[in-house]
């Protein structure tokens, strides 16, 4: 590797050539503070928080972007730079709503963080005229107030850049600029798909899910529900975040243990319900390669996924598997098998789940998805939601017990944990489907190459002289350069697994929000998708057609995987839209 | 949300084939967003949201990423120009002088805001900078009459000339 010698105040170092002064500076155990620069996301060097001086420049130079050079000397913290740090936040704060105290994100906000390290004492010091934005409310599973907007386009980069939707993005000129949509229309009236990644990116409390955490405390209180709550594969790998656990943690138990104290009824696990959807979807994948069914045969867990598909490509529909999402099925398998066997009226269920995700508040009100003839998820919160509700109600989560969840329908296998991470679904789904098309025992569970985090994976494997060609895309840029290629003839797939969110849902718009500073220099999602396989790789039983529960629900109930039955309750239909409105 | 529509729309469809000729001719060009912005203009003489979502689904880009052209650049309107196009100055000398109150009585008597159109089509209303005839300061345009001098109580009078 080639370096460079450089000098960061005074302190002389080695570093990478092409590095940036801010990675460099890293390595001199210097952070410089950033607001708009999110590393491959939105690299524009626009707010001047992360101003430096370089000897010879000219003026103060934004350190995100400015490369390293042979010789160069670099100063971080001079009057100059402090200054100048700190008269650009004065002039942030000059037209921004500063009620903190009532702020959703106040306490993990970027840019409160900022004033409060720079000492900003004056938050009035620039005041004059002020902007007033409505805010927007119009989409099922998200607000935006621009009332707290900084605009610094991380939002309308990711929506843009690496969704490939681009709904979001800035309007008018200068001190008018604001971030939306076009013709000012409002989110839920455009193709945004619900990922929640502009959440995510988010650096102060401008976007944020739309808060469904007093529907669930006044279904508890309710003497005359029955409240019963599912938990998806990737909140256990995150909700750790929100009470200090290092990124990567799993704390099933401490989430278990929880939720049992928060008040629900039931703790059951939506990992039951992806065991499940493995038997109906690799079923599904046997008949149509068997039988001449449309293939390429793409998965449809993913919410944010299936509505950028019903905009996008509204051609493909039939290549989607018409399994309903674990978090569907578990709503339905509730309100129907389980409902039946406890005596329980469906109607007096309320099936809340917490997910990594913002899309799946607009799945619950899918028509078509509601088994019992009662929507099978009546309230969907996300990570972030249930640890505001552990706060609200005191529970102290660090030293919480570790709990088992409850039987039956919280019995699952390693196959169903891994749900949470890109490729996951494939190889849950391969460790069943070549199973049963070969009749025997595999030896070894791990298909490698369809793990990690790049944007594209592709493999073939072998079962009874059949090649399965598969394919798994995760984040919807990388889900339209694989369709294209399929659309095109270039490529040939038997199956596909697409995730909405880049790395799947360890990744989604609900979950956790880690600040530039630390998502610059970490790979997060791949530190909590290691948290999911660790978990596979310890358990017994690590394939969703041997879960007992499955068994058992299927002999009980449902009769075989793909029964009339079973389509009637965990089958579903997609709906055509189009990109934009038809005028 | 939304911007109030207060033009209907009344598009041909030689314009149409017009503007799809043009995005043939240049969507392959690198940079051609622009320039296909401008031919639309000339060709509609605004770009309402029909022909912005012609050119976000003939061109494969997001239909915000032309309508955030089309706010930025003052060159762009979203409103079609009236029978009748008043332009106020806003201007140093003007602006001294009251053309702000003049320019809010306009929007309120004709009930619309800066480059929007009246639903009648007949007049529109730009802000613009100085016109070159300080010494009547305040001064505002209809068509290519200048009136001059003026004070918030003679704007309805001068209106009326154009009903």
């Amino acid at each position: 590797m080639e370096t460079v010698n450089i000098k960061i105040n005074g302190i002389p170092l080695t570093v990478p050539k092409g590095s940036t002064i801010l990675e460099a500076a890293k390595q001199a155990h210097i952070d410089i503070p950033t607001l708009c620069y999110l590393k491959d996301i939105n690299e524009i060097g626009a707010c001047r928080i992360c101003v430096v001086e370089v000897k010879g420049a000219k003026s103060l130079v934004a350190s995100c972007m400015y490369p390293v050079a042979e010789g160069m000397e670099i100063k971080t913290n001079t009057p100059k730079v402090l200054a100048s740090r700190k008269h650009t936040l004065e002039l942030i704060l000059s037209d921004h709503d500063k009620k903190c105290l009532t702020c959703e994100r106040s306490g993990k906000c970027e840019l409160q963080k900022l004033c409060n390290d720079l000492k900003v004492e004056d938050d009035r010091l620039f005041e004059g005229e002020r902007t007033h934005y409505e805010v927007d409310n119009t989409s099922a599973h998200m607000y935006r107030d621009n009332n707290k907007c900084i605009v610094c386009r991380r939002c309308a980069a990711v929506c843009d850049k690496i969704q490939g939707i681009g709904v979001i993005g800035a309007n008018n000129r200068g001190f008018t600029t604001t971030i939306g949509c076009a013709f000012e229309m409002g989110l839920g009236e455009t193709s945004c798909v619900s990922c929640g990644q502009c959440i995510a990116v988010c650096p102060t409390g401008a976007l944020s899910e739309k808060d469904d955490t007093d529907k669930v405390f006044a279904a508890i209180n309710d003497p005359d529900k029955y409240v019963i709550v599912q938990t998806a594969p990737a909140v256990r790998a995150a909700l750790g975040e929100e009470f200090g656990f290092p990124i990567g943690t799993n704390v099933q138990g401490k989430m278990v243990a929880a939720l049992r104290r928060l008040g629900f009824d039931k703790v059951f696990d939506t990992d039951f319900a992806a065991d499940l959807t493995i038997m109906e979807e690799a079923y599904e994948l046997i008949d149509r390669i068997k039988n001449g069914g449309t293939l390429p045969l793409i998965t449809s867990c993913s919410p944010g996924w299936i509505k950028y598909c019903e905009h996008y490509y509204p051609d493909m529909l039939d290549n989607l598997s018409t399994c309903k999402s674990p978090q569907q099925m578990f709503g339905a398998v509730t309100k129907t098998y389980y409902a039946q066997k406890m005596g329980l009226d469906p109607e007096k269920i309320v099936m809340v789940s917490v997910m990594p995700c913002t899309a799946k508040k607009f799945e619950i009100g899918r028509p078509d998805e509601n088994a019992a003839g009662v929507p099978d998820v009546d309230i969907s919160i996300t990570t972030r939601e249930l640890a505001r509700m552990i706060e609200q109600v005191g529970l102290n989560f660090t030293s919480l017990p570790d709990e088992n969840f409850d039987d039956p329908l919280g019995r699952s296998t390693g196959a169903a944990v891994i749900f949470g991470a890109t490729g996951g679904v494939m190889e849950a789904a391969l460790r069943t489907a070549v199973e049963v098309l070969t009749g025997e025992k595999l030896n070894n569970l791990d298909f490698t190459a369809v793990r990690g985090t790049q944007g594209i994976k592709e493999a073939t494997y072998n079962a009874a002289g059949l090649d399965i060609k598969v394919a798994v895309a995760s984040g919807l840029g990388n889900a339209r350069k694989l369709l294209d290629d399929v659309k095109s003839g270039k490529s040939e797939y038997h199956f596909i697994e697409i995730m909405g969110c880049p790395g799947g849902c360890v990744n989604g718009g609900g979950q956790p929000r880690q600040p530039a500073s630390v998502r610059n220099f970490t790979d997060i999602k791949a530190l909590r998708a290691h948290a999911l396989y660790k978990q596979d790789a310890a358990m017994s039983v690590r394939k969703s057609h041997e879960n007992e529960a499955i068994k058992q629900l299927y002999d009980e109930f449902l009769g075989a995987p793909n029964s009339h039955k079973a389509h009637e309750i965990l089958h579903t239909t997609y709906v055509k839209r189009t990109v934009n409105q038809v005028l | 949300m939304g911007v109030v529509k207060k033009v209907p729309f009344s598009g041909t469809q030689e314009q149409k084939t017009a503007l799809l000729q043009v995005i043939r001719e240049h969507m392959h060009d690198k940079g051609a967003l622009m320039p296909i912005m401008q031919k639309a203009q000339e060709i509609y003489g605004y770009l309402p949201i029909e022909v912005q979502t012609i050119i976000s689904d003939e061109m494969n880009v997001p239909l915000e990423k032309i309508y955030g052209i089309a706010t930025f650049y003052s060159q762009f309107s979203l409103y079609p120009k009236g029978k009748y196009r008043v332009s106020v100055c806003l201007g140093t000398a003007c602006y001294v002088k009251g053309s702000g109150d003049i320019f809010n009585k306009l929007k309120e008597i004709l009930g619309i805001d800066d480059g929007e159109c009246t639903p009648d089509g007949k007049f529109s209303l730009d802000s613009c900078r100085c016109v070159g005839a300080c010494g009547l300061a305040p001064v505002i345009m209809i068509n290519d009459d200048v009136y001059g001098k003026l004070t918030v109580d003679d704007v309805e009078g001068i209106l009326k000339k154009y009903e």
